[in-house]
């Protein structure tokens, strides 16, 4: 089963949005690498014909009716905010694209 | 800014190269309520007043479908000629953006709603191009950010960005076209077309306020260029959020003739997402990104699958209104236009107005020379959509009564609208603050009758020996003088009245 | 020491409800209570003396004015720090959300206070519920009031402890891979992880949504029940949530103390025993499924072979899903944003803020779970897991046709010191073994305590699982268990936890 790098480590925590220190990306390389050999055996069972269960209790088709509720208050959305201007979240600067 | 790319002449283009599209369109549905939550689903209002705890992603919170939304959806799929799932799930599409409030976007990744369908788009010269759909999915929108400092206000070059989620969670409709080829030269028209028509089927579903300009119908084009004896397509771009049916046509254009020059250069097109320039009809690079986006999509545990009855399908199909192309064919017939008329039209955008300002109202020839003269000549000099005129079908159908019942002539009846447009009120409100009511006080008139048969007695000798066609000269003395708001016909009689 | 704190959630809203003691008393004595000991304990990271007071009082007038108090109004609970409030932070055990005061109560919390149930304080956690001793916790760990050098469980150490304290009569826990029963294994009280769906996850902070339940904590199992019909019900808005009645828990505990399990079959899941299995361990639960054939129950012994791979599912499933669910946590809307602007991009502020935020624990699972979901590794990590569920499911179904209910070991071994398995997860993760099929299958399970491990004299608990929606009979077993267990032990198993000395917070 695989073998979990250091910079394997390191992409991941980008993706995870973490800055990881040198330290932890060592840590974290053993510690994943042997908790991944030990759930190994889950992967045994993907050849089987088995339909996956993605939630525990098999409902369906729950709706909720198409009718407004009370919002928060700007204040109450607004309260536990880093930052906040002129009734906005103030975020530091965005790189990349508009979406 | 940004250099001029390198472009290549369009008939060059095909004569080299063959142009494949695929078109990706959101649409924001006008439910009551958000795709997850129960706050209102309104364009604009103050920042972060129709947010709560699901929309913003707090801690703790949990989504609910919104089943209106769901219903939308399936109708959208059906109304797409596509086959609704027996079965699907919604998915957490992850990725980091500040604008997302929970860092995933629940969306449907490999279980669409609404999947393999097709839409007859009617090109300019009555032909029909068939576009195949591949798929029709459920997802929610974003919020909004302000990009605060730097020179343009745009995100590059910002100090900071203040956010507000009231559009955060707002129902979107996905929907994406198989790869489109064979179109040649007609790419651009075919893209715009395509556009076009889905949005009339939209509106006539009336599931969506379908306004690019506000942003409720987005189109991102995917282009790419084949050569001619290629039998793999080629790279393609992703041109983002072009925001007008002109600009659909234009952006297709530009990238082709620019993936052109890139290619017969020796060159390679980079796959990336590029922002059309409305200023300057060109588009450019978006940032691009260093590794390939993982996102790492997974079924989303918060919500249950769907599991549409085929009953419940049956019953939303039987219940969709005549495709636009039906209707279109029926309305010439009622209106009794010729082709072209019923082209012209089309080609205006103007039939869903014309038709509203008859329901309204108004005569079919009087509602259609509105909308498709003075109307449209009014929104190509302020650069509008003729849907994005700020003023109504009952609005037009006030005006053409009041000129069916005199109150107005053709003249006056103009500056009501354009009263209208310049946002003073209901017609009659312009009317009255413009003073714009025709002269239809006989004293008035006789007065000014009177005063124009003195000041020209040689014309007024000649209407009394019976040569009436002479008193065209003082009808028109008598329109200068009440400044056009009197009623020509009447002015007539009374000058004969005088003169006999 | 005033005995209020003594008394069952059930005598205490017996007496407050016929006026033999005010609300505000009993709310006062484990304030009292509190302040006393938890200095030594820590089950606390927020204490809501005037908010409690003030819920107490209410009930006093309501009851003097004769409206009819529901069961347990008055009764003071602790609340897990992962279930919001309007009116204390909900912090999650993180520093993440420290002073985080959220703007919605969760549904659990609203109806705890309709029923007029007291909330003295939130309970101390595994950082992000993630852990099985409390030493994640941000904010320090929980000491287990068995012996002050030893975990109370995990991830709701604060809540067990505080009942083994004392501090408070019934509490609310969430197990999403054990961390209602396994604590109270050790801490010798009983835990209660509903079917899940059957209590709303609205305002719980997720760590994995799909195993997340919340769940009832107290010292006997007539309380439990009593707390599970409170915070019960369907909500619509969770999307998950079962719309059916409220099982009737409170009559099969009722019925259960009647000490009669004539007609029941009780299955002995053979797998959980053997290799790593503490010996006192064995020996209790041997003993408690004696005591349940004593009580008439009719005892056979059932395979479920593939609970085998439950960990390993557990461990896949449960760190995808949190490392999407603790996206969220990004420095832009509330929480912690560790730098200022600068020259700092918002996801350089992101990844600095998420970085300082969370623990290590915390880290570890995000970055497994983003492991697991990435493009190629999805079908045989993410994918297999959950094929895995469906065959525990089979199993527990199969088992089900043969038993009315499975038991087994809670934990496989007893609370073990602070500190002595910090640095390795997997021997961590071995606390979960017996508990992880029911999360995974959405069924219910509780944990009630089965006496005191010989070699090192700590509690140890029995298991007793139930089919889903079938919640009424694993309450009904360990209510008749639980007091044979106290006659033939000569008391309750909790009035034997230690004197605690008197360390003030």
């Amino acid at each position: 089963m695989p073998s979990i790098s250091r910079d394997e480590v390191a992409h991941l925590a980008r993706l995870a949005r973490l800055a990881v220190t040198d330290d932890e990306l060592d840590l974290f390389a053993g510690q994943l690498d042997a908790i991944l050999n030990a759930v190994a055996q889950v992967s045994e069972v993907s050849q089987q014909d088995v339909p996956p269960t993605s939630h525990a209790v098999p409902l369906t088709n729950v709706f909720r009716e198409d009718v407004v509720r009370p919002s928060l208050t700007q204040q109450q959305a607004l309260s536990g905010a880093p930052a906040a201007e002129e009734g906005r979240f103030r975020v530091p600067r965005i790189l990349g694209e508009e979406q | 800014m940004t250099a001029v790319a390198e472009v290549m002449d369009y008939d060059e283009v095909l004569e080299r190269f063959d142009p494949v599209l695929g078109l990706e369109v959101h649409v924001e549905l006008n439910t009551n309520t958000k795709m997850f939550c129960g706050c209102a689903n309104v364009f604009g209002g103050e920042p972060n007043t129709h947010v709560c705890p699901v929309c913003l992603g707090m801690p703790g919170a949990l989504p609910a479908v919104n089943g209106k939304a769901v219903e939308s959806a399936m109708r959208i799929g059906l109304a797409l000629n596509c086959e609704i799932a027996q079965w699907c799930r919604f998915a957490r599409k992850n990725y980091f953006y500040p604008d997302m409030p929970k860092n995933f976007q629940t969306s449907q990744y490999d279980e669409p709603i609404a999947f393999n369908g097709w839409l007859d788009v009617e090109l300019d010269d009555g032909s029909i191009f068939r576009v195949e759909i591949e798929r029709a999915h459920m997802e929610e929108d974003t919020g909004k950010s302000l990009h605060v400092g730097g020179a343009t206000g745009r995100i590059h070059g910002a100090d900071y960005s203040l956010l507000d989620y009231n559009r955060a969670g707002v129902p979107l409709i996905e929907i994406v076209t198989k790869p489109i080829t064979g179109t040649g030269a007609r790419a651009p028209e075919v893209a715009r077309a395509y556009v076009a028509a889905l949005r009339d089927l939209l509106r006539g579903l009336d599931v969506s306020d379908v306004r690019m300009d506000q942003g409720s119908l987005r189109c991102d084009a995917n282009v790419s260029l084949m050569a001619k004896d290629a039998t793999e397509f080629g790279t393609r771009t992703e041109t983002k959020n072009v925001n007008s049916l002109r600009s659909v046509e234009r952006a297709v254009r530009y990238e082709m003739t620019r993936h052109a020059a890139v290619l017969a250069g020796g060159g390679k097109i980079k796959q990336e997402t590029r922002h059309f320039d409305e200023s300057t009809a060109t588009t450019s690079a978006g940032r691009t990104k260093e590794t390939a986006e993982d996102y790492r999509y997974f079924p989303e545990p918060d919500l249950v699958p769907i599991a549409p009855s085929r009953e419940w399908v049956e019953q939303l199909r039987v219940g969709l209104p005549q495709p636009p192309w039906v209707r279109r064919k029926q309305i010439q017939e009622e209106w009794g236009l010729t082709d072209l008329e019923l082209r012209d039209l089309v080609n205006a955008d103007a039939l869903d107005l014309v038709a509203a300002t008859v329901d309204a109202g108004a005569k079919p020839d009087d509602a259609r020379s509105w909308w498709v003269s003075y109307l449209s000549q009014q929104a190509k000099i302020l650069n509008k959509e003729l849907a994005e005129l700020p003023i109504t079908p009952a609005q037009v159908a006030r005006v053409s009564a009041l000129v069916a019942d005199g109150s107005l002539t053709n003249k006056l009846a103009r500056a009501v609208v354009d009263g209208v447009l310049a946002g003073e009120g209901e017609p009659d409100e312009v009317v009255e603050k413009r003073g714009l009511k025709v002269v239809s006080d006989d004293s008035a008139l006789t007065a000014a009758v009177d005063e124009a048969l003195a000041a020209q007695p040689d014309v007024a000798e000649k209407i009394r020996s019976g040569k009436v066609a002479a008193a065209g000269a003082i009808v028109g003395a008598v329109m200068k003088a009440t400044k056009g708001q009197a009623d020509a016909k009447r002015v007539r009689e009374l000058i004969i009245e005088r003169c006999s | 020491m005033s005995e209020l704190i003594r008394l069952s959630a059930a005598d205490l809203a017996d007496k407050i409800h016929k006026r033999e003691v005010s609300a505000v008393e009993v709310t006062q004595a484990h304030l009292d209570r509190i302040a006393e000991v938890d200095g030594a304990v820590h089950a606390f990271l927020h204490v809501n003396t005037e908010g409690a007071l003030a819920a107490a009082a209410k009930v006093d007038e309501r009851i003097a004015v004769g409206e009819v108090a529901s069961p347990l109004a008055g009764v003071p609970l602790a609340l897990k720090d992962v279930l919001t409030t309007v009116d204390e932070p909900t912090t999650v055990g993180s520093k993440i959300l420290e002073n985080w005061l959220p703007p919605y109560d969760a549904t659990v919390t609203e109806r705890l206070r309709a029923a007029g149930v007291v909330i003295l304080g939130k309970t101390n956690m595994d950082e992000f519920a993630m852990g099985s001793s409390t030493e994640n916790s941000a904010y320090g760990p929980t000491r287990n009031p068995w012996d002050l050098e030893r975990i109370p469980g995990g991830s709701g150490g604060g809540s067990s402890a505080s009942l083994a304290a004392f501090e408070a009569p019934l509490a609310i826990g969430t197990d999403t891979g054990g961390s209602i029963r396994q604590p109270g294994a050790v801490t010798g009280t009983v835990g209660v992880k509903p079917t899940y769906g059957t209590v709303s996850r609205y305002g719980l902070v997720a760590f994995s949504s799909s195993l997340d339940q919340a769940g009832p904590c107290a010292r006997t199992v007539l309380d439990a029940a009593l707390l599970h019909e409170v915070i019960a019900g369907y909500d619509p808005m969770d999307s998950t949530s079962i719309n059916e009645p409220v099982r009737p828990v409170v009559e099969a505990a009722r019925q259960g103390a009647t000490g009669d399990l004539k007609g029941v079959r009780v299955g002995v899941v053979r797998e959980f025993r053997g290799e790593g299995y503490q010996q006192g361990v064995i020996d209790c639960f041997d003993a408690a499924v004696q005591q349940l054939r004593d009580l008439g129950a009719e005892v056979v012994e059932v395979s479920c072979p593939h609970f085998e791979y439950a960990l390993g599912a557990y461990y896949l499933i449960a760190p995808s899903e949190a490392s999407s669910n603790l996206a969220r946590f990004d420095a832009m809307r509330y929480g912690l944003r560790v730098s200022g602007e600068g020259e700092l991009s918002a996801e350089q502020v992101m990844s600095l803020t998420r970085e300082a935020g969370f623990g290590p624990e915390v880290k570890r699972r995000i970055i497994l779970g983003t492991y697991a979901l990435s493009a190629g590794y999805y079908d045989a990590y993410y994918g297999s897991a959950q094929k895995v569920r469906t065959l525990i499911s089979r199993d527990f179904s199969s088992a089900f046709e043969q038993v009315d209910v499975l038991v087994a070991p809670t934990t496989p071994t007893t609370a073990f010191k602070i500190g002595e398995r910090i640095d390795d997860p997997l021997a961590m993760y071995l606390n979960d073994l017996c508990t992880i099929p029911s999360n995974l299958a959405g069924n219910a399970a509780l944990s009630v305590p089965s006496g005191l491990a010989a070699e090192d004299g700590l509690p140890t608990g029995l298991q007793v699982m139930a089919p889903a929606l079938a919640d009424e009979r694993m309450y009904r077993v360990a209510a008749a268990y639980e007091v044979a267990r106290d006659a033939a032990q000569g008391g309750p198993l909790i009035n034997r936890v230690p004197e605690l000395e008197a360390i003030s917070r």
